[in-house]
């Protein structure tokens, strides 16, 4: 099974909206492209239906090459995570078992 | 940013398409990504990031108010891991101080 991927996407926007195919390529990427620019202003992201992405400024912590086991600190860092919202969680929950993530 | 300032800033950079079209296109963005998720596929946007399902065993929960023992059956979670390109540029900003 694939993934769903940016080409796909436009392919629903051009098949059901009738937008043109440059139209929707660029309407996907735009898409995509404002939530980085919002997330790298340090702005959370709020998409109702979806969920949030939120951003978490971490410190320095202790870390090891797991190669060679020697001592490396993990240097502070921000960074993003999602929290689906109540409406995605519950849509996923029943996803069998098997839903083909083995064979993606 | 909410999903209609998202709506908004899309459709200030559109000269072709109105903000009722650019509405309907990031609905169904956003529904198509939704429906794949609960279909059990991943999602993968080169740059951005990729989303998939984790597995959560069956355990034993309880009633908060009751305290009763309650059992939760498995299930799933939707998961996301952000892609290089996002984690570099958010990264970046704390560096650059803000």
């Amino acid at each position: 099974m694939s993934a769903l991927t940016k080409s796909e996407m436009a392919d629903k926007l051009f098949e059901e909206l009738g937008l043109n195919k440059r139209e929707a390529k660029e309407l996907v990427e735009q898409f995509f492209e404002e939530i980085r620019i919002c997330l790298e202003n340090n702005e959370q992201v709020k998409l109702s239906g979806f969920g949030n992405f939120d951003l978490r400024d971490k410190r320095q912590r202790p870390g090891r090459n797991p190669k060679t086991g020697e001592a490396i600190p993990i240097s502070a860092r921000r960074v993003v995570t999602f929290r689906p919202g109540q409406k995605l969680k519950a849509k996923v929950e029943q996803v069998t078992e098997l839903g083909g993530f083995d064979n993606a | 940013m909410t999903r209609s300032e998202l709506i908004e800033k899309i459709a200030s950079q559109q000269s072709q398409l109105s903000t009722k079209d650019v509405e309907l296109a990031v609905k169904l963005m956003i529904d198509h990504m939704a429906e794949t998720l609960s279909s059990g596929e991943r999602i993968e946007i080169r740059g951005f990031g990729s989303f998939s399902l984790h597995y959560r065993e069956p355990r034993q929960g309880r009633n908060p108010k009751t305290g009763d023992s309650v059992a939760l059956e498995g299930k799933h979670v939707p998961h996301f891991k952000p892609g290089k390109e996002l984690r570099e540029r958010v990264n970046r900003s704390l560096k650059a101080g803000f």
